[in-house]
C-alpha cells in the first residue's frame, strides 16, 4: 500500500475527491476526454483555474459550496453535507454528465425529477 | 534494480543505463530514441539522492487502481472506501480474488450486489476490473483444446481453431459481466491485462469491448495490455483488417480506440536484472508514440512489473515516484 498507490498518489496524483481528482477522471472515463481538456471542463464549471484541481485547501471550500463530497476525518465530519451517492447526484448535475448508479438510484427510489443544483 | 534491490551507481553509470536501454527500445520497437533533453531530465531524476520526487504543481493526473477493491485488510468495500478517504485515489476498481471473467461468471450475482452496495457509499468514480484470461477457457480448466500443448506437436490448425473457439467463449462471458455491472451502476470496466495469452487474448477483449461499447454508451472502458508487444499464439487473427500479431503500443492504442474504449492503458514489462533507470528510460521509449498519437487518454500501466516499477511486493518508494513522475513528465499521460 504505502510502495504503490500512495506513493503514485503523492508523487503524480490529482488526489480525488480530497481535490477534484474524481470530476477530472469522470471526464476521461465517460466522455474518453484528454486530460488537459478534462481539466479546463471540470475548471469552467467549478469556477476555478485549472491548476486548482489539485489544490486540496481550494477544492475543500468549492466541494462544501457546491455539495460535491469531502474526505471525512476525525477532525471534520459533515454529518448535514451531501456525500457518496447524495454528492454524485450534485456532480452529474454540475458536470452535465450521466452517472449510472445515480441514474439507478434515482429510478429505484422514485425520484421523477432531476435534482436542482443548489449552492 | 528492476527487482527492487539496492544498487550504488555512479552519475555516469546511471546515464550510460539510461542510454542503453532508450537505444533497446528504439531498436527493438523501431521508434525514435528519447531526445537528449528528455535523457537528462531523467538522469537529474535518478541520479538524485532523495527519497521521493513528485510531478511539478499542476501537473497532476488521473490515476486508476486495479486491485484497490480486492479485501486486502477490510471488506471490499471498506477497502474502497480507505482508498477514497486515506489514499486520495481519483478512481477506484472492485475486482475478485480470481481477476478473470471467466471466474467472475460463476459469483456474478454477488459481484453485482457488491458493486451496487459500494456505489452507495463511494463518492469517486468506480471500476470493475478484470483479465480477458484466455488460457482458462483451455483444457484441463476450460472446454476447448490446449493450444500451447498443440503448438510444440506441430498441430498448428487445432492450435490456432482452440483459440477461435475460445475467443468466442470469452467475449461472451466478458459481456455477460459488462451487462451485469451496468445495471449494478458501474462506471466503468477495466479490461486488464489484454493480449496475455497473445492475439487471440487481444482479439477476444476487442471484440468484447466493441459490443459493450454499442449497448452502454455511457460506461467507461479501460483497456490495459499486459505487455508491450501482442504476441502472436494464433498469428493470423485480425481486427478490422489490422493483423494483431507484433502490435506495439501506439498500434494498440487506435484499434483500442476504434473498438471503443475511453481510456487505453499500454504496459512495458520490466527487466528484471537492468536498473531501474535502464528500465525507464526502455518504457518511455515505447510508449511515447502512443502518446503522441493517442485519440483517448493513456493511462500508461506503472505497477509491480511493468513501467520501471520493480518487480517486487514491497516496491521501495524511491524507485516507484521516480518511475511515476519520469512518465508524467516525459509522456504528458493522462494518468497512470
Amino acid at each position: 500500500m504505502l510502495g504503490m498507490p500512495c506513493a503514485h498518489a503523492n508523487a503524480s496524483g490529482m488526489g480525488g475527491m480530497r481535490a477534484a481528482g474524481d470530476l477530472v477522471a469522470r471526464l476521461e472515463m465517460t466522455r474518453g476526454m484528454r486530460l488537459p481538456q478534462a481539466k479546463a471542463y471540470v475548471a469552467e464549471r467549478l469556477g476555478v483555474e485549472p491548476a486548482a484541481l489539485s489544490d486540496p485547501i481550494a477544492m475543500a471550500d468549492v466541494r462544501a459550496e457546491l455539495g460535491l463530497g469531502r474526505v471525512v476525518t476525525f477532525e471534520a465530519t459533515y454529518p448535514d453535507a451531501p456525500n457518496a451517492i447524495e454528492a454524485k447526484f450534485r456532480i452529474a448535475e454540475l458536470l452535465d454528465l450521466p452517472i449510472n448508479c445515480v441514474e439507478r438510484f434515482r429510478r429505484r427510489a422514485g425520484i421523477r425529477e432531476r435534482t436542482t443544483q443548489t449552492r | 534494480m528492476g527487482d527492487g534491490s539496492q544498487v550504488l551507481m555512479t552519475r555516469s553509470e546511471i546515464k550510460a543505463d539510461l542510454e542503453e536501454g532508450t537505444a533497446a527500445a528504439a531498436s527493438r520497437a523501431k521508434v525514435a530514441p528519447l531526445t537528449d533533453s528528455e535523457l537528462d531530465h531523467l538522469l537529474d531524476l535518478y541520479a538524485s539522492p532523495s527519497r521521493f520526487t513528485g510531478v511539478d504543481v499542476g501537473d497532476e493526473v488521473v490515476l486508476t487502481y486495479d486491485g484497490s477493491g480486492s479485501k486486502t485488510v477490510a471488506t471490499r468495500t471498506q477497502d474502497l472506501q480507505i482508498y477514497e478517504q486515506m489514499f486520495g485515489a481519483d478512481t477506484v476498481e472492485l475486482g475478485t480474488a480470481d481477476y478473470s471473467f471467466k471466474a467472475v461468471k460463476t459469483i456474478l450475482g454477488y459481484e453485482a450486489q457488491t458493486m451496487r452496495d459500494a456505489q452507495l457509499v463511494l463518492t469517486v468514480p468506480l471500476h470493475y476490473g478484470a483479465m480477458p484470461n484466455l488460457g482458462l477457457y483451455s483444457r484441463p480448466d476450460g472446454p476447448v483444446p490446449n493450444w500451447s500443448e498443440l503448438l510444440p506437436l506441430g498441430r498448428i490448425e487445432e492450435a490456432r481453431a482452440a483459440q477461435q473457439e475460445a475467443v468466442e467463449y470469452a467475449v461472451k462471458d466478458m459481456v455477460q459481466v459488462a451487462d451485469a455491472m451496468w445495471e449494478a451502476g458501474a462506471d466503468a470496466l477495466d479490461f486488464d491485462t489484454a493480449g496475455a495469452a497473445g492475439d487471440a487474448d487481444f482479439l477476444a477483449t476487442l471484440k468484447a469491448v466493441e459490443i459493450i461499447r454499442a449497448r452502454y454508451p455511457d460506461l467507461g472502458i479501460e483497456l490495459g495490455m499486459a505487455g508491450e508487444f501482442v504476441l502472436g499464439m494464433h498469428g493470423e487473427l485480425e481486427y478490422e483488417g489490422v493483423r494483431l500479431a507484433g502490435l506495439w503500443p501506439a498500434d494498440q492504442m487506435r484499434l483500442a480506440a476504434r473498438a471503443g474504449a475511453t481510456v487505453f492503458g499500454p504496459a512495458v514489462t520490466v527487466h528484471t536484472g537492468k536498473s531501474c533507470a535502464w528500465n525507464v528510460a526502455r518504457a518511455l521509449t515505447i510508449v511515447k508514440p502512443c502518446v503522441e498519437e493517442a485519440v483517448i487518454p493513456i493511462h500508461m500501466n506503472v505497477g509491480m512489473g511493468v513501467g520501471a516499477v520493480p518487480m517486487s511486493n514491497y516496491a521501495p518508494v524511491d524507485a516507484v515516484s521516480r518511475a511515476s513522475r519520469a512518465c508524467v513528465d516525459i509522456l504528458r499521460l493522462d494518468g497512470l
